[in-house]
């Protein structure tokens, strides 16, 4: 009898123990990559790392302002794009589609999620740089000899890897909004649409920032796929959308076989991490957070 | 016609072209690698290992990468649902309904399912240096786990909130502890959601390159050792269209297919599974 209480009593503690481990680790990560980091913060200031363009790790520059406008221009890009179709997709699916539309869309939404971010780089590859290509060609200012690897090839691949989360965030959103509002609506004599726009939308908005949010913060940290078609090249610092791109996370990826070999540069590529930690970390707790509060609301 | 019906009509439409273009994209992405992978696919790249000179298009295939990435995907779930599951548990059964530290415990896997995978390479490599490891099939286990704990738990655990209470209440009135109840009871009745929460992580984990980049490593050889490099498949795809030579980057266009076609029947393993087994299930 007791060794039975006794065993519950461990299986509790232990599985405290273990949810301990979960809400700390996001702790122990930040602590982890700081403390790698911490070399090249006492020598650099914060400053001139983050606005210093200058990438020249073997004579000692670890400006990281060109990556990091790299990672603006691709998220960007991705977040007006996939922002529009997903809204306009979610709404159809929550609001117009028949149940059958719906129980077939949901799934196959779900499996472009469970894609494999190089699957999506060789698409990218395949499909969209020629496509990028083309789309340049089509302007009098296009160059014979371009590659169809920027910015813009990124952001439409990244756009297409956002989708599953805003959409499905946004089709949650819209299904806690109540039927009694969209009946009072529709009673007056609104079509769906007005419904839609001036009560359900309405309603709808901080859901839908929340899930830009999460969108933003997806794109934001691919690595893979981007690595793949947004040419990564050293020497440009992005101004078009034609431009190729260098983003934070596949510069990380890009260093892991030279960052050991040069003082201070395992450093400057492990804060480029743990940046990318802290902001990813801060835009899902916004993102999460607001969604808590709506579920919060409503019981 | 009012201009009302014609704004209805447009955003219709509007609606309708984008529906169309997010599944278009799942679509035409298959397609593409079907399209593009099939042809150059053979028996030879899926039973044999990289020879000597296989990235410069001599004779070989990517057995090193299928194995490696099957043992690295179960290896790594099987660590991660040491922790995922009992925490998964601990969140429906023993803390109260509205429970704070449950709270804090779902909006921190919410949080760490979004840290991108590359943050937790960056992690995993750092645990390495302290741990003394070397990039090895056990520290690629460690990285994959972290990165699909918050996966498997957050599954789990969506598909624990749906057990009637009735039935642990059942089991405590039987006089089982709160343990046995876990074990017994809940358990057998949320196998069809850990199933699937365990496919989802494994489904993730086999997908992922960016974790596995620093600390699993890469090798032409078999996995034999937790203390070795062991390959990937998505690596390998991107070491593959890395090469300047057309017939390689063919040969990664064809692993690129196995990829897909290997996620695709995890997902639909996943799916049937949870389809058959809610048959056995008290509702």
């Amino acid at each position: 009898m007791m060794s039975r209480k006794i065993k519950d009593i461990l299986a509790e503690k232990t599985m405290f123990l273990l949810s301990s481990f979960v809400i700390s680790l996001l702790f122990l990560m930040a602590l982890g990559l700081f403390l790698r980091a911490r070399p090249i913060l006492l020598v650099k200031p914060l400053t001139e790392i983050l606005f210093s363009p200058l990438w020249h790790p073997t004579t000692g520059h670890f400006g990281l302002a060109a990556f990091i406008n790299g990672t603006l221009w691709v998220t960007l890009i991705a977040i007006i794009i996939a922002v529009p179709l997903s809204l306009l997709t979610a709404i159809y699916l929550s609001e117009y589609a028949h149940k059958r539309v719906r129980d077939f869309a949901k799934p196959l939404i779900d499996l472009l999620a469970g894609i494999s971010p190089v699957i999506y780089g060789v698409w990218g590859v395949i499909a969209i740089v020629p496509l990028v290509r083309g789309i340049h060609e089509f302007f009098p200012f296009g160059s014979d000899n371009y590659t169809g690897f920027s910015a813009l090839t990124a952001g439409i691949v990244l756009a297409v890897m956002v989708f599953p989360i805003t959409i499905s965030v946004i089709d949650e959103v819209l299904r806690t909004v109540s039927r009694e509002m969209r009946e009072a609506s529709l009673a007056l004599g609104a079509t769906r649409w007005q419904t839609i726009k001036y009560a359900v939308l309405r309603k709808a908005v901080p859901g839908i920032i929340a899930a830009i949010i999460l969108g933003l913060s997806r794109a934001f940290g691919e690595t893979m796929a981007v690595l793949m078609v947004a040419g990564c090249s050293l020497q440009s610092f992005t101004r078009s959308i034609f431009d190729t791109a260098y983003p934070l996370p596949a510069l990380i990826a890009n260093t892991y076989g030279e960052m050991m070999s040069i003082p201070l540069y395992d450093g400057a590529v492990l804060l480029a991490a743990l940046i990318l930690l802290v902001l990813t970390a801060g835009f899902n707790m916004i993102g999460w957070g607001i969604l808590l509060r709506i579920e919060g609301g409503e019981n | 016609m009012d201009k009302r019906q014609v704004e209805e009509n447009i955003f219709k439409f509007l609606m309708g072209v984008s529906t169309s273009i997010v599944l278009g994209s799942l679509l035409l992405i298959v397609l593409t690698i079907l399209a593009k992978g099939l042809p150059s696919l053979s028996l030879n790249m899926l039973i044999q290992t990289p020879q000597g000179g296989y990235y410069a298009g001599k004779e070989g295939g990517i057995l090193n990468a299928i194995i490696g990435s099957l043992v690295l995907g179960i290896g790594g779930t099987f660590l991660a649902a040491l922790i995922g599951i009992p925490v998964a548990l601990y969140l429906n059964l023993y803390l109260p309904k509205g429970s704070k530290w449950a709270t804090a415990v779902r909006f921190s896997f919410d949080v760490l399912w979004g840290i991108p995978s590359i943050v937790y390479g960056a992690f995993g490599f750092t645990l390495m240096i302290i741990l003394g490891l070397r990039a090895s099939l056990l520290a690629g286990m460690i990285t994959i786990a972290l990165l699909i704990i918050p996966i498997i738990a957050r599954t789990m655990d969506e598909a624990l909130k749906m057990i009637p209470a009735e039935l642990k209440e059942t089991s405590y009135a039987l006089g089982a502890t709160k343990f046995e109840t876990a074990l017994k009871v809940i358990l057998r009745q949320a196998a069809p959601g850990i199933l699937t929460a365990l496919l989802l992580g494994f489904g993730r984990g086999v997908g992922d390159a960016a974790s596995v980049l620093f600390t699993a490593g890469f090798t032409d050889n078999l996995p034999t050792s937790l203390f070795k490099p062991v390959a990937t498949l998505p690596l390998a795809i991107f070491f593959q269209l890395g090469t300047p030579f057309p017939e390689v980057q063919q040969r990664g266009y064809a692993s690129a297919f196995v990829l897909t076609v290997l996620l695709l029947l995890v997902s639909l393993v996943s799916r049937r599974l949870s389809k058959k087994y809610t048959k056995h299930i008290v509702r």
